[in-house]
């Protein structure tokens, strides 16, 4: 059956979201979406021994683009890097009890909020060069809303 | 407990009167109005009964002028879709205003793979129908316009007479969808030189499952159901009759009652509106004054609508609508915040509230603290 309303974890972060917030002058800082799409995301990152030692996110946009967000920066915190490049959309969506499925865009932004922030961190230590950082934000641009 | 409820225009209760006066139709004089025996003459009573009552609250010259349908899609789709293929030898051209619902807007589109025109009227950013471009795009083609009474998204009341005006000097048929505004405003088909008009049951507190086409006298309409030539054969099938009935009993007592309770609601709702435009950076949508005295539209900047309606739903249990694309199955914005000129990201943050009989001025100060709650708590998890 197709699911209409919003699972009850949805709900939950959606009404009690974690890591909202702001790190200042942050190791890692990503942003996706767009206003004019009805959701932006951003994600601050503090990184210590590899690890995500803090994370806050502040969101604009729907239920399930909030929920998201406070689901992936529970997801993330804690793991190193590597570990929470490997988040996937699908794993915030099955975290979340699953999203209905013209919100599945949603869980699209969350993962890769996550992974810009990590991108831009390892920029920064010069991991990878600026190029390769700018993929997720690209993968947006010219997209259709809600794809 | 049942919250406080402001989504009166998606769907509304069920008054306990027509539930009442209903019930007899259900176990007593259920027969089919087509039927010779007792059981359906009393059911084709039944059926001219509520056909008078309608008729009654519109002032449409008899009750042969109202057709009975499933419903406000379904008529529609019968005033658009059975006017254009009966008159198509006249002319095949349409116009509609661009704020219309898409009940109308999806028929008239659909028409165009048969070699119809359409042509839609921008509105101003009130929501006002723009009667110049109205005026410079009938011609004796045009063999439909449709204009609506009042949006159901932002409220605005259209200029109907001036409208009706236009589209007779040159044009030939004006359908109105009065759907939002029957039973909040008094409506007269013959002063306003209306054609074809539609009405929902459930919006004059009647059932679902039933609606209403006005068909003005003369009118030259085909219908859009084939089958057993009920409603002069322009809506074929076994009338639903409780629901009918029903219908029925809702404009009655809208007739009598719309003067009172809309005036008692509009105080609430003048109420509603000055005070939450205090909040920082709201906005009404819509017209000022020329609207639903029972609707209060607004939208804030730097939030959505769909986590605006969540928040008031489960922090306050309060009922709300929205315009804003994530709400939708379609996830584009209200069409009608965008014909008024706002931006996606402003048309975003639409909220609606439409009121009803359930609410009364001592919950105003309730519903502002929840929206200025809502609005500060979802400010303070944006980016924006």
């Amino acid at each position: 059956m197709a699911q209409i309303g919003y699972s009850k974890k949805v709900m939950e972060h959606f009404m009690n979201p974690k890591n909202v917030g702001v790190i200042e002058n942050p190791d890692g800082y990503g942003k996706v979406g767009n206003p004019v799409c009805g959701d932006l995301m951003e994600i601050f990152i503090r990184v210590m021994d590899d690890r995500i030692d803090d994370i806050k996110f502040r969101t604009f946009g729907c239920g399930s683009a909030i929920a998201v967000s406070s689901m992936v920066t529970e997801m993330a915190k804690g793991k190193t890097l590597d570990e929470a490049m490997l988040i996937t959309r699908k794993d915030v969506a099955d975290e979340l009890d699953g999203l209905p499925p013209q919100k599945m865009h949603c869980s699209n932004l969350g993962a890769d909020a996550l992974h810009a922030a990590i991108k831009n961190y390892w920029v920064k230590i010069g991991k990878i060069k600026p190029e390769e950082a700018k993929e997720e934000e690209e993968s947006h641009e010219g997209e259709a809303c809600g794809t | 407990m049942c919250g406080i409820y402001l989504d009166y225009q998606s769907a509304s209760p069920v008054d306990p009167r027509v539930h009442e006066f209903m019930e007899r139709y259900l176990s007593c004089d259920f027969g089919n109005p087509s039927a010779l025996h007792s059981r359906g003459l009393a059911a084709r009573a039944a059926l001219e009964e509520a056909r008078t009552k309608v008729a009654e609250l519109i002032n449409a010259e008899g009750p042969e002028n109202i057709i009975f349908t499933g419903g406000v899609t379904e008529a529609n789709n019968l005033a658009v879709r059975g006017v254009a293929q009966r008159n198509a030898g006249i002319g095949k051209k349409l116009l509609a205003s661009s704020i219309e619902h898409i009940s109308v807007l999806n028929p008239l589109k659909g028409l165009l793979k048969s070699g119809y025109e359409l042509a839609l009227v921008p509105v101003d950013s009130t929501g006002i129908i723009d009667l110049a471009q109205l005026e410079s795009l009938i011609s004796k083609e045009t063999i439909l316009t449709s204009v609506m009474y009042a949006n159901s998204d932002i409220g605005t009341i259209e200029p109907i007479r001036e409208v009706s005006d236009m589209v007779h000097e040159r044009g030939m048929y004006l359908h109105v969808d009065a759907t939002a505004a029957a039973g909040k405003i008094p409506l007269d088909v013959q002063k306003e030189g209306i054609d074809l008009l539609t009405l929902s049951s459930n919006d004059l507190y009647g059932p679902q499952g039933a609606g209403a086409l006005y068909v003005k006298p003369g009118v030259r309409i085909q219908p859009v159901l084939f089958g057993g030539g009920q409603e002069r054969g322009l809506r074929a099938g076994t009338e639903n009759l409780y629901a009918i009935a029903g219908m029925g009993e809702a404009a009655r007592l809208a007739s009598l009652e719309k003067a009172i309770e809309s005036s008692r609601l509009q105080a609430i709702r003048d109420g509603l509106i000055k005070e939450i435009l205090t909040i920082e950076q709201s906005y009404l949508t819509g017209h000022p004054t020329l609207r639903l005295p029972h609707h209060a539209s607004f939208r804030f900047s730097r939030i959505e609508g769909e986590s605006i309606l969540l928040t008031m739903d489960a922090m306050f249990n309060i009922q709300v609508s929205t315009g804003s694309a994530c709400s939708s199955r379609t996830l584009e914005p209200s069409h009608v915040l965008l014909a008024i000129g706002l931006k996606h990201e402003q048309a975003h943050g639409s909220m609606v509230m439409t009121l009803g009989k359930e609410n009364n001025p001592d919950q105003i100060p309730a519903i502002v603290n929840a929206v200025r709650k809502t609005v500060d708590r979802l400010r303070a998890l944006s980016p924006l």
